[in-house]
């Protein structure tokens, strides 16, 4: 099986459907065409800034350069988590917990894949930890973004509640349980369904690109697996992670709740 | 005996009073005076600087869980976590003929504790808190507007339990609208001035 690489003419071939696309939303006057031109072209200088710079690391073959890239992620991650929250927490503990969560979680994964599993030389070689990182991170992020969107908005709602359990002497773990748990199960929904319905409603992104790039479909497979294992057990440690340390916060040490540590945050699309 | 020792509520002065057991206290004042904000903060439910005592012992001293078995806090709209009331009591009391005494003594029987909270009256509702509160024998009773919620037959039967909890030695504080049950029920009444309408911020807002 051959690798067919595709010429910049190929790509101006594919994005003839977006112009298309475009061209229906001037004539039903959606006034979509602008935000599609700039998402376009957005996306094109994202994911050609982000190739660049991963062929420089791979090719440096720094442990510099490694941890500077997973450290962007890192960024990334926890302003994409913090910005998403409809009530966020006073000061930075959003985004704290938005990047840290979901970093160490994918860390650890990512780091035990590379060690024990695949056996890169060395570890950290970036041309196998960043891919994997960036994908488990990827998933594990949409699960805290879950878990803390769900704890802060159940525990405004359901405030009589865990104040009456509170007022009756429950200690701030056993008044918080029910919205923990319920916290907890949202963030790993995601996850479990995309297991369930892997290669029946769609075969899985990375199984696509090497089955094109000319990899074996059972190789492949044998690959997704292994990265939905990662990304499962990544998520279930990010979502604790994020699940307690949010109810923490929502609490304190006297076993108050504590939802002025809450700002709302109005959203804007 | 209870001792409250200047407990800052702003933007009231600072409160010192004291509740000897068996004696009841009722606060009054307009809405937003701080009534509940008082109650809760003798319960450690807000951050509220100050002192607070119950025989000797301050409540930052004590943890937090324990202090709340000995100072019962009773909201004026008591929350639940489960679909029955049954759920929500605990499960070491459920069996004793106590439990049917004070269900009974507030006109509730024990069918109540397990029909649905969504399908119990707000009345209903209350009174089943109160029950719910003394569970654990409490020695510090902080009610919420106790009665505001009940029809006449149900307040007075709420009422004389008050008095029943007063006649056991038990402390009892109370917010209340009603100024005839804080002149029947209570030793001493402390009234919270009306709170200042701050219009700050009006200003800027239009």
């Amino acid at each position: 099986m051959t690798y067919v690489s595709l010429t910049p003419l190929d790509l101006a071939l594919a994005a003839i459907l977006l112009v298309v696309t475009a061209g229906l939303s001037l004539a039903f006057r959606l006034g979509l065409e602008r935000t599609i031109a700039v998402s376009a072209v957005r996306m094109c200088v994202q994911l050609a800034a982000v190739a660049l710079v991963l062929k420089l690391v791979f090719e440096s073959g720094s442990s510099l350069a490694t941890a500077a890239f997973a450290l962007m992620m890192l960024a990334a991650t926890a302003y994409e988590v913090g910005s998403r929250q409809e009530r966020r927490f006073q000061g930075a503990a959003s985004y704290l917990i938005g990047g840290a969560a979901p970093f160490v979680a994918g860390l650890i994964a990512s780091v035990f894949a590379v060690s024990a599993i695949i056996g890169s030389e060395p570890w950290w070689s970036p041309r196998f930890l960043l891919p994997i990182l960036g994908m488990v991170i990827g998933n594990a992020l949409a699960g805290v973004t879950l878990v803390l969107d769900t704890i802060t908005i159940a525990a405004s709602r359901d405030r009589a509640a865990i104040e009456a359990r509170l007022a009756l002497g429950a200690s701030r773990t056993d008044a918080m349980q029910d919205v923990l748990r319920r916290g907890l199960k949202a963030g790993m929904t995601p996850i479990l369904s995309a297991m369930a319905v892997a290669g029946l409603v769609s075969v899985p992104g990375m199984m696509t690109g090497q089955i094109l790039a000319g990899a074996d479909p059972v190789d492949a497979m044998t690959y997704q697996v292994m990265i939905l294992f990662l990304i499962a057990g990544a998520t279930g440690i990010a979502v604790v992670l994020a699940g307690l340390a949010a109810v923490m916060l929502l609490t304190d040490d006297r076993h108050r709740l504590r939802l002025d540590r809450l700002t709302t945050v109005s959203k804007t699309e | 005996m209870l001792r409250v020792d200047t407990l800052r509520l702003a933007p009231l002065p600072p409160l010192s009073f004291e509740v000897a057991g068996g004696e009841c206290l009722a606060v009054e004042g307009a809405s937003g005076s701080g009534k509940t904000r008082l109650l809760r903060a003798i319960a450690d439910l807000d951050p509220v600087e100050g002192l607070v005592f119950v025989d000797g012992a301050e409540r930052g001293e004590v943890p937090a869980p324990q202090w709340r078995r000995t100072v019962r806090y009773v909201a004026a709209e008591p929350g639940w976590w489960s679909d029955t009331p049954r759920g929500c009591f605990a499960p070491e009391g459920m069996d004793t003929g106590r439990l049917d005494r004070q269900l009974d003594h507030v006109g509730l029987t024990r069918a109540h504790l397990d029909r649905e909270i969504g399908v119990l009256s707000t009345g209903e509702r209350s009174r089943l808190a109160f029950v719910r509160a003394l569970q654990g024998e409490p020695k510090v009773l902080l009610l919420d507007e106790p009665t505001a919620s009940l029809d006449p037959g149900s307040a007075a039967l709420v009422e004389e339990q008050i008095r029943f909890q007063l006649y056991a030695g038990r402390i009892v504080l109370l917010s209340t609208h009603d100024a005839g049950l804080a002149q029947r029920l209570s030793h001493t009444r402390l009234k919270l001035p009306k709170p200042r309408v701050v219009l700050a911020n009006d200003a800027g807002a239009a």
